[in-house]
């Protein structure tokens, strides 16, 4: 008996363990569709920034009331993931409780600390579920989160609220179970762990038989750990693989002013091209420079994206601090930056899943532009970077709406009559408005 | 007007053999947009008393190119930053002060990579600093207990995190300062960034100036101060909007103080 659960144990978590790495294989594959980025300098500021806000949640905390129980429910999670790997050597071992002998007197503090941590985040997601269903908030009602986004909001709440009450049952019947001294549970008259939580319930329990307790015991444990398994499983088709790649993501953050855009290096070969007096316009193009197919200026879809913006898209929670800042959808306008990350998304997995059944990407007539993203939330945004100083995880929306813009000028010449009229002016008058240049110290002598 | 402006060139300079301690960057606005004209004539006026040895470019000046930039046409942006960088270069400048947060922002994140290297700061730090140099003194008398709100440009704040400078110098006003419910990094943006001055918005039920000027008014300011010209259109087309004019005035900082000092 102890050796089929063993092996059913070794099986399943063999099977999750390489289900999960597949998908992160996958997404690993998605994301270097994209252009390449070169984010290996000031590593030790990317460190300290990685540190400070993912680790530390400093941006989170902006907002108190989400920020403080998000912060709970993140240590919760963290801690109580070292109680998950005792529960991986007792299942590997067919043991009970193998760390309690080594750790003594630090691992009943350990189990004390488990539960305390346990109920918190039950509190904790009890409210967000509040916040995410009644409460009216406008970031969480939006249209751009109907279905599934809102769903998988959701089931993650529920999943927590069945794995922390497993997690207390668990401890509750092994209580009784410990004190019973019945085989198997029993330490010479010792018990093994400090149940200031899972004490509670331990009225339910004390009626059944031990027969029954060892089968709702284990029933709970298993429950739990398969659980976590499921959970980790889930990530990846949900808003919740930040738990992951917030890290990296905020590693590889902009650690220049947020006004600073990128200079695109292929136009300015062009312009000096253009402005150096000795060029030759009619010259043949040098074939040495000429590597592959030319990259098409700005972004038309997710393969002209670079590969932190495509990390950007798999990190977006979906918590819609940004778009809760963004002027232009305070003011009733189409743009929202959190559906920007969230088209994105849809479009590198719409493109993922072309590859997996392909086994290479196969033009599916469709793009980021025009068939996810429209030409009417590019336009609206005024580059304000509010979205970029809202994101407590280091995303950067308007960059990927910067360089959309740029398609649509640079290989469409598609911007407003407005803008095409503005460019001319700068063109011919060096201003936006049609005044001459020769005039433009006028005002001195008004 | 008291006195005449004193506006040299930079090729004044250049004929006589010297070098400006600073060129000011009029920008676009400043010299064509007869609001933010009067911005440009307080600072002149600040850095006339303050006897700084100016430049401006004059028609040699020419657009950044920060507003092509951020509607996508990065072709002309740097047409025109290579061109403003040769006059640049060409005149030797170490040091550019500009009282357009956009101007600021290119000339000093932007331009570097393309070969224009110069210390940039924005009219308000550079004030900031001639004050500490005991160089410009401010009266506050005027504004003494008067309610004045600041709006962080988009560009100057969350851009390049200058959000004490401004406000620093409308403390030595003497006036109440009140902030407004979104400020700092948090910040409401005018509307006018990243070329939709240019531009009619998007459809929507509301201008974001309109919203912007409803949040100042709600703090209960008599003054309005801005530190970009294109903010201070757009909240006194707020200010209009909300039919306040003539009871709140949006006002940029160097006029304020050009205005304490009876300028
Ligand atoms: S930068 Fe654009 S998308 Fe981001 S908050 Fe500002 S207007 Fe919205
Ligand atoms: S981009 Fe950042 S702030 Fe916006 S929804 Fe995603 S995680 Fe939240």
């Amino acid at each position: 008996m102890k050796i089929l659960s063993i092996i059913v144990f070794a099986l399943i978590l063999v099977a999750a363990v390489g289900l999960f790495a597949r998908n992160i294989k996958r997404m690993i594959r998605n994301i270097k569709l994209g252009r390449e980025v070169d984010r290996s300098d000031n590593k030790k500021e990317r460190m300290a920034q990685m540190l400070r806000i993912a680790f530390g949640q400093s941006k989170m905390v902006r907002r108190p009331v989400s920020g403080f129980l998000h912060v709970v429910v993140y240590i919760g999670f963290v801690i109580i993931n070292i109680e998950v790997l005792e529960i991986i050597v007792d299942g590997l071992t067919g043991s009970h409780r193998i760390f309690a002998p080594f750790l003594g007197g630090f691992y009943d503090f350990l189990i004390f600390t488990f539960e305390i941590l346990a109920f918190l985040v039950l509190v904790s997601v009890v409210i967000f579920w509040l916040r995410r269903n009644v409460m009216n908030i406008k970031r969480f009602m939006m249209g751009e989160l109907k279905g599934w986004p809102k769903n998988d909001a959701n089931y993650i709440l529920y999943f927590e609220v069945v794995l922390m009450s497993l997690f207390l049952t668990m401890n509750a019947t092994d209580f009784i179970l410990q004190t019973r001294g019945v085989e198997g549970y029993a330490h010479a008259g010792e018990i093994y762990g400090s149940f200031p939580i899972s004490g509670f319930i331990v009225p339910l329990f004390e009626g059944m038989a031990n027969s029954t307790l060892i089968i709702v015991e284990r029933a709970a444990w298993w429950l739990h750990i398969v659980g976590i398994l499921i959970f980790l499983n889930y990530l990846y088709w949900s808003k919740h693989l930040h738990i992951l790649l917030a890290f990296p993501n905020v590693y590889l953050a902009k650690l220049t002013p947020q006004g600073k855009f990128t200079n695109m290096d292929a136009v300015t070969k062009e312009v000096k091209l253009m402005m150096d007096p000795n060029a030759d316009p009619f010259a043949a193009p040098d074939p040495s420079a000429e590597e592959g197919e030319p990259e098409s200026l700005g972004a038309q879809d997710i393969f002209d994206l670079n590969q932190v913006q495509l990390l950007n898209a798999y990190t977006c929670t979906e918590c819609g601090r940004c778009t809760s800042e963004c002027p232009a959808n305070i003011t009733g306008k189409k743009l929202s930056p959190r559906a920007i990350m969230m088209k994105t998304r849809d479009r590198l997995e719409e493109v993922g899943a072309v590859i997996n059944k392909e086994g290479e990407w196969k033009d599916d007539g469709k793009t980021l532009l025009n068939d996810h993203i429209t030409t009417e939330e590019l336009w609206a945004c005024t580059t304000c970077n509010a979205c970029v100083e809202a994101c407590p995880i280091g995303i950067d929306p308007l960059s990927i709406i910067m360089e959309m813009r740029r398609y649509l000028v640079l290989e469409n010449s598609a911007a407003p009559n407005e803008l095409n009229i503005t460019m001319g002016n700068i063109e011919n008058n060096g201003a936006p408005w049609p005044y001459n240049q020769m005039d433009r110290l006028n005002w001195a002598n008004e | 007007m008291s006195e005449a402006l004193k506006v040299p060139t930079a090729a004044e300079f250049l004929a006589q053999g010297k070098q400006p301690e600073v060129l000011f960057w009029v920008g676009c606005s400043g010299s064509f947009d007869d609001r933010a004209k009067k911005i440009t004539k307080a600072f002149v006026k600040l850095l006339n008393k303050a006897g700084v040895e100016f430049a401006v470019l004059g028609a040699e000046e020419s657009c950044t190119g920060d507003p092509a930039k951020r509607a996508g046409n990065e072709f002309l942006f740097q047409m025109q930053a290579m061109m403003n960088i040769e006059v640049l270069n060409g005149y030797e400048i170490k040091k550019i002060v500009t009282a357009c947060p956009h101007c600021f922002n290119t000339l000093k994140n932007e331009y570097p990579e393309l070969g224009g290297n110069y210390e940039v700061v924005h009219h308000t730090q550079f004030l900031k600093s001639l004050i500490a140099e005991s160089r410009l003194k401010i009266e506050g008398g005027k504004f003494k207990g008067k309610k004045i709100t600041y709006h962080d440009p988009c560009y100057l704040g969350r851009a390049n995190d200058e959000y004490e400078a401004p406000r620093e110098l409308l403390e030595k006003l003497d006036a109440a300062l009140l902030e407004m419910k979104r400020s700092k990094r948090n910040g409401l943006c005018c509307g006018a960034g990243g070329a939709q001055m240019f531009k009619e918005p998007e459809p929507g039920n509301k201008d974001i100036n309109i919203e912007r000027t409803e949040e100042a008014l709600e703090t209960g300011a008599e003054i309005i101060a801005a530190g970009c010209p294109f903010c201070n259109t757009m909240m006194t087309d707020g200010i209009k909007a909300a039919e306040k004019e003539g009871k709140v005035e949006v006002l940029d900082v160097a006029e304020l103080i050009a205005n304490a000092e009876d300028l």
